[in-house]
């Protein structure tokens, strides 16, 4: 009976040795939660700046409105021939000349469409093509397949700014694929023997095509944005709003906080009583790294130390368990 | 009872097929090819319609045969891919009739001789796309990649072995 209950203490000692690290987890989970909130504000605010100028500008933005997810059934039986069937047909809405994608890039296009089949033509096929700009130095190409199964862009002459490992995306200007789906990142660059003076950059395709078990036919496209997203859009709009209100309302409580009522990181800004503001994270508990006063403000050294200060008492590491607490040595008190 | 006298090579090793067995086999082959890569990716450098169209060739013994039954495989098999209709159908009627042909002059039942048989024909057909892509269509883009072809037609000739076995099975003596 007694051995029943050490059991039972041993297994609630367990529970509480698992708690150990909580405390500290919950504290970088806070300010994660922070940081997130302080980036999604300002990639709401960024992208409600992009829509802005796109809409002034007349730029045509296509947005994937409706797709209709297809199983792939077979493949073409040739090696030199890159096309796959799909168990989705005209019946379900597919046309010729339709962009498949899979949620981790752009796969190809419907090449032929049958009442409840249809041929996806893979973008690795040689007689493949796709407007494409890469994403880092904004160099717009076209990528192609190869006789081998590659994917390669040959149209671009060297230029040292691309690099191997930048990604590609669509640039919507072949009218088939949507603007900005990945297609994958640059695996190599080399001279093009067969087409000098131009290079063959081969790109690493995003999505596995050797391994397509289920697509994303995109029968749909909308100029604006899709409901939903736009939903998404304002919410993120309205919480990029409130943070900036709870911004202004804790600068005006505590004038000392803030010099200037922005959450922002800001060089060499001062408080209220004219002592610099540090965004050197030591000066405050939690909040965000980099950002002024996104935490709680450290307490300043009391003037008349005593052990119930702030520093005074060593920390639990260096504690002598079991000795009197007149010879544990006192930490000198916080400057 | 009439005894039945055989005066050639041709004769003695003429088969039949089963009209079902004749549609059905080089059917099955094609359906194969589509589907299997789809699981197994590698299987795509395995031509079963080729080893069917060669198989079929040898057993007729008739170079007509070869030729109408490579082309019409070749044509199905032309059905599924991008490629201009007819490229495979022109070269597995080659296929078909050079098969044919060699049938009459070397013992297709023995193993070694299969073996080279298909691979010697798989190599063949490879440099017959490569000469209907590059020289006919006029695809520059089309390599000819020896090393994957010897691994080909290797892989077809591993194929062919037991392939060719089970058909048997089906063959009729005309």
């Amino acid at each position: 009976m007694r051995g029943r209950w050490r059991v039972r203490g041993l297994l609630r000692m367990g529970n509480y040795v698992d708690l150990l690290h909580t405390r500290q987890q919950d504290a970088e989970l806070k300010q994660e939660v922070a940081r997130l909130r302080v980036e999604e504000a300002s990639f709401a605010e960024d992208a409600h700046q992009g829509r802005r100028l796109q809409s002034l500008l007349g730029f045509k933005q296509q947005y994937v409105t409706s797709t209709v997810a297809a199983q792939v059934i077979g493949t073409s039986g040739s090696e030199r021939s890159h096309v796959l069937y799909l168990d989705k047909g005209s019946e379900d809405g597919l046309k010729p000349e339709m962009a498949v994608i899979t949620p981790d890039g752009v796969v190809g296009k419907i090449r032929d469409v049958f009442p409840k089949t249809s041929q996806l033509l893979l973008i690795s096929d040689s007689s493949s093509g796709a407007g494409v700009i890469l994403a880092t130095t904004r160099i717009r190409g076209i990528v192609k397949g190869t006789a081998t199964g590659r994917v390669e862009i040959d149209n671009l002459t060297a230029d040292s700014r691309i690099k191997v490992g930048e990604p590609v995306v669509t640039s919507g200007g072949d009218l088939v694929f949507p603007r900005g789906l990945p297609v994958g990142t640059i695996e190599s660059i080399a001279p093009d023997p067969l087409h000098q003076p131009y290079t063959a950059i081969v790109i690493k395709t995003a999505a596995n095509l050797n391994r397509l078990e289920e697509v994303l036919v995109i029968t749909g496209t909308s100029e604006t944005l899709p409901a939903a997203a736009a939903q998404d859009a304002d919410a993120a709009e309205a919480t990029q709003e409130a943070n900036q209100k709870a911004a202004d309302l804790i600068a005006e409580k505590l004038p000392s906080l803030h010099s200037d009522g922005d959450a922002a990181p800001v060089a060499g800004a001062v408080g209220a009583d004219g002592k610099p503001v540090s965004d050197d994270p030591e000066s405050q508990v939690g909040g965000a790294v980099g950002y002024i006063n996104s935490g709680l403000p450290r307490p300043k050294a009391a003037a008349r130390p005593d052990k119930y200060s702030p520093g005074t008492v060593a920390p639990a590491a260096e504690l002598t368990p079991g000795a009197p607490a007149s010879q544990q040595a006192p930490q000198k008190p916080q400057e | 009872m009439a005894e039945r006298s055989y005066t050639s090579r041709e004769e003695l090793d003429q088969y039949g097929f089963h009209p079902g067995v004749t549609v059905l086999a080089p059917l099955v082959c094609i359906l194969l090819q589509a589907m299997l890569p789809k699981t197994f990716p590698w299987l795509i450098h395995i031509d079963l319609p080729l080893i069917a169209t060669i198989f079929f060739a040898v057993s007729r013994r008739s170079p007509i045969a070869g030729t109408v039954t490579g082309t019409l495989i070749g044509l199905f098999q032309d059905g599924l891919t991008n490629h201009p209709f007819g490229v495979d159908g022109i070269a597995k009627g080659v296929v078909g009739y050079v098969a044919a042909s060699i049938g009459f002059a070397v013992d297709v039942d023995n193993i070694i001789n299969r073996i080279g048989l298909v691979f010697t024909l798989s190599m063949a057909q490879s440099g017959m796309l490569y000469v209907i892509a590059h020289w006919l269509l006029g695809d520059g883009s089309y390599r000819f990649l020896p090393v994957v072809e010897l691994i080909s037609a290797a892989a077809n000739c591993v194929v062919a072995v037991p392939l060719f076995a089970v058909l048997d099975r089906f063959r009729i003596r005309d």
